[in-house]
C-alpha cells in the first residue's frame, strides 16, 4: 500500500501526485496528509492544490518552477514524511431531516435495499464518515464509506437542480449539495447547515479529510435552525440604519 | 458610472480569476482569453489584473456617464464610440455621455473591454470574476442586464495621457481560423488505445454548439479506449481534455468543474488558451504534443510580451 506515488504531467503549469488508483480510506489519508503538510510548507512557485479520492492536483508557477524542478519538490517531500502523527479529528455533526419532500429517494433507496425508510435512516446515521473530497461544484463535499445495506446507485438522468443542503448517496459515497446545482445522487434528506458562506474563510464548512455524521432532526427543528441561520446572516451585515 | 442600454449575447465582468479556492469547490473563473484582457487593461493604464467585461459575439450597448479611457481587445465585433468606428487593440476616449456599441461579428468570439480604472465591483474571494455556478463575483454572479449600473474605478493617473497607444500586432497571440493547439499528453493517457490517440493527434475536431466557458465539446473521430476501468475522479487543470464513454472529447476551460472522473488524455498549454477563447462553433481544432517544458517556455514568451509593451509604453517609444 505504501508504494511510490506516481507524478503525472497534468499541462505545463499543473502536475498530480497519484496515491493509488482506489477509493478507500487508507490511500485518502495519505492524500490528505500530503496536502495537509505540502500546503503549510509551501515554496515560492507551488501554488493552490486539489486533493481527491487517490491523487492530488498541485499548481505551479511557470515563472518560477519547471515541471521537472517541481517533480523534484514533491519527490524530496515525499521523502521526508514524518512518521506518522494520527490525530484524531472530531466528526462535525450534519443535521438531518430525512424523506419527504427534503428527501424524495429516500423511499427508492429503501425498496432497492429492501429496508424501511427508518432503517435506512438509523444506518445512514449509526457510523462516522470520512471526508473524501470537496469540489466540483462549491462545497459539494462528498464522504464515504456508506453501508452495503443502504448503498444505492446514481439517477440515470441527473436532476438539473438540487437544492442546496440536499444529502445524497451516490453509489458508495454519502454526500452533500453545498449550494443549487445540478445532481445525480439519490437524495435521501435535507440539511439547515449552510454548508458554503462567502462571509468565512475558509467558505466550505467541510474540508477533505474531516470527518462527519449525521443526525435526524424533525420539520420544527429544521424550520428552527434554517431561521437561526437567517438570523446570523442578517447579524452579519450589520445595523440597518 | 456606465448604464447598459443592451447587456449584448453573454457580457459578464471578468478578470485574472478567483485562485486559491479550488480546494473548496470554486472555480477560477475569469477571463477565457486572459492575455487579451491583460492587453486591454495595460493599454488603459491599469494593472493587468483589474477588472473589464468579456464580450461574447454580439456586443453590448454601454452609454459612459463619465469621460473614460477604453481599449478593446480579442475578438473584433466591430466597436464604435457614437457614429465613429474605433480601432481594435488600441486605447481611445469616450467621452462623458457618448455611447459605446458593437455592429456585428468580423472575427473571434470574445472581445474585452478595459476601461480606465477597472470596472469596481466588490471583491469576491480576491476577485472580482463573475463566477456563473457559484452566481457570486461580477454583478451578483450573472451575465449584464439592461439597466444595469457598471461602477468605473479610480484610475491612478491621467487616462488621457494613454490615449492613442495601441499594442502590437507582433505582441498580440497568433489569433487564427482552425488552429494546430498544442497539448501535454495525460495525465491519463494510457487509458486510450494507439489507434485513439493517433486519431486525437492526426485529425481535426470541431467546436460544437455546446460549448461555453465551462467547456467546448468537440466532435470528431471517436477516441478509443483500451483500458476499461473507470478513472478515479480528480482535480483538473484549466485545459484537461476529458474523453467520456462517446469518444468525443472535452475541452475543460475556466468555469469548469474543480474535479472529474473521464480520463484525460491531454492538457492543453497555457500559451494556446487564447486561440481556444476565439474558436466559434463549426471551428475545427487539431492538437500537437509538446512536453510540459515546451509548453511552460511557450508560455513564458507569450506572456512577456505584455512586458515588452510596458517598457515600450514606459520608455514613451511609439509603440505601433
Amino acid at each position: 500500500m505504501d508504494e511510490d506515488p506516481r507524478i503525472r504531467p497534468a499541462g505545463d503549469q499543473a502536475l498530480l501526485v497519484e496515491f493509488g488508483t482506489e477509493i478507500s480510506p487508507e490511500v485518502n489519508r495519505r492524500v490528505q496528509e500530503f496536502s495537509r503538510r505540502a500546503s503549510a510548507h509551501k515554496v515560492a512557485g507551488i501554488g493552490e492544490m486539489i486533493s481527491s479520492y487517490c491523487s492530488a492536483l498541485v499548481y505551479y508557477d511557470p515563472f518560477l518552477l519547471s515541471y521537472s524542478q517541481t517533480t523534484a519538490w514533491v519527490k524530496e517531500f515525499l521523502g521526508s514524511r514524518p512518521a506518522e502523527e494520527e490525530t484524531a479529528v472530531p466528526a462535525k455533526e450534519v443535521p438531518v431531516l430525512y424523506g419527504g419532500e427534503h428527501g424524495p429517494d429516500l423511499a427508492f433507496v429503501a425498496r432497492h435495499n429492501q429496508l424501511s425508510e427508518e432503517e435506512v435512516i438509523r444506518l445512514h446515521t449509526g457510523q462516522t464518515y470520512l471526508v473524501y473530497v470537496v469540489g466540483f461544484s462549491p462545497g459539494f463535499t462528498a464522504m464515504g464509506i456508506v453501508p452495503q445495506k443502504i448503498q444505492a446507485p446514481r439517477l440515470a438522468s441527473p436532476r438539473t437542480k438540487v437544492p442546496a443542503g440536499s444529502v445524497g448517496i451516490g453509489g458508495v459515497q454519502t454526500g452533500i449539495y453545498a449550494v443549487e446545482s445540478p445532481g445525480g445522487w439519490q437524495l435521501i434528506g435535507q440539511t439547515p447547515l449552510k454548508l458554503f458562506d462567502l462571509e468565512k474563510d475558509p467558505p466550505s464548512f467541510f474540508q477533505a479529510g474531516d470527518c462527519a455524521r449525521f443526525y435526524a432532526i424533525d420539520e420544527k427543528e429544521f424550520k428552527k435552525k434554517e431561521s437561526g441561520i437567517r438570523i446570523q446572516a442578517k447579524k452579519a451585515l450589520g445595523p440597518v440604519s | 458610472m456606465i448604464e447598459v442600454m443592451k447587456p449584448g449575447l453573454f457580457t459578464t465582468i471578468q478578470d485574472q480569476g478567483r485562485w486559491g479556492y479550488q480546494a473548496y469547490g470554486v472555480g477560477i473563473a475569469g477571463a477565457l482569453d486572459p492575455f487579451a484582457l491583460s492587453a486591454a487593461n495595460l493599454l488603459v493604464g491599469n494593472p493587468e489584473g483589474a477588472a473589464g467585461l468579456e464580450i461574447t459575439l454580439q456586443g453590448p450597448t454601454l452609454k459612459f456617464q463619465r469621460e473614460a479611457a477604453v481599449a478593446i481587445t480579442g475578438a473584433d465585433l466591430d466597436p464604435k464610440v457614437d457614429d465613429q468606428s474605433i480601432p481594435l487593440w488600441a486605447c481611445v476616449l469616450v467621452p462623458s455621455g457618448s455611447t459605446l456599441s458593437f455592429q456585428g461579428r468580423k472575427s473571434g468570439v470574445r472581445a474585452y473591454l478595459a476601461v480606465s480604472g477597472g470596472m469596481d465591483v466588490p471583491r469576491v474571494m480576491g476577485s472580482r470574476s463573475t463566477y456563473l455556478l457559484g452566481k457570486f463575483g461580477g454583478l451578483e454572479g450573472r451575465a449584464l442586464r439592461a439597466q444595469d449600473l457598471l461602477p468605473m474605478g479610480i484610475s491612478s493617473g491621467n487616462s488621457r495621457d494613454f490615449v492613442g497607444r495601441s499594442f502590437p500586432g507582433e505582441l498580440r497571440p497568433p489569433y487564427r481560423k482552425n488552429p494546430t493547439l498544442r497539448v501535454v499528453m495525460g495525465p491519463f493517457d494510457e487509458f486510450f488505445s494507439e489507434e485513439g490517440k493517433k486519431r486525437f493527434l492526426s485529425t481535426p475536431y470541431a467546436i460544437t454548439a455546446q460549448s461555453d466557458r465551462m467547456g467546448y465539446r468537440l466532435q470528431g473521430m471517436p477516441i478509443t479506449r483500451q483500458k476499461k476501468e473507470e478513472l478515479i475522479t480528480c482535480g483538473l487543470a484549466n485545459g484537461t481534455i476529458q474523453v467520456p464513454p462517446n469518444g468525443q472529447p472535452i475541452l475543460l476551460l475556466v468555469d469548469r468543474q474543480t474535479i472529474g472522473g473521464y480520463p484525460i488524455i491531454a492538457t492543453l498549454i497555457h500559451a494556446d488558451l487564447p486561440l481556444v477563447a476565439q474558436g466559434a462553433p463549426g471551428d475545427e481544432l487539431r492538437f500537437s504534443v509538446v512536453s510540459p517544458e515546451e509548453g511552460r517556455q511557450a508560455y513564458i514568451r507569450l506572456w512577456g510580451n505584455l512586458k515588452k509593451y510596458k517598457r515600450s509604453a514606459i520608455s514613451g517609444q511609439p509603440s505601433a
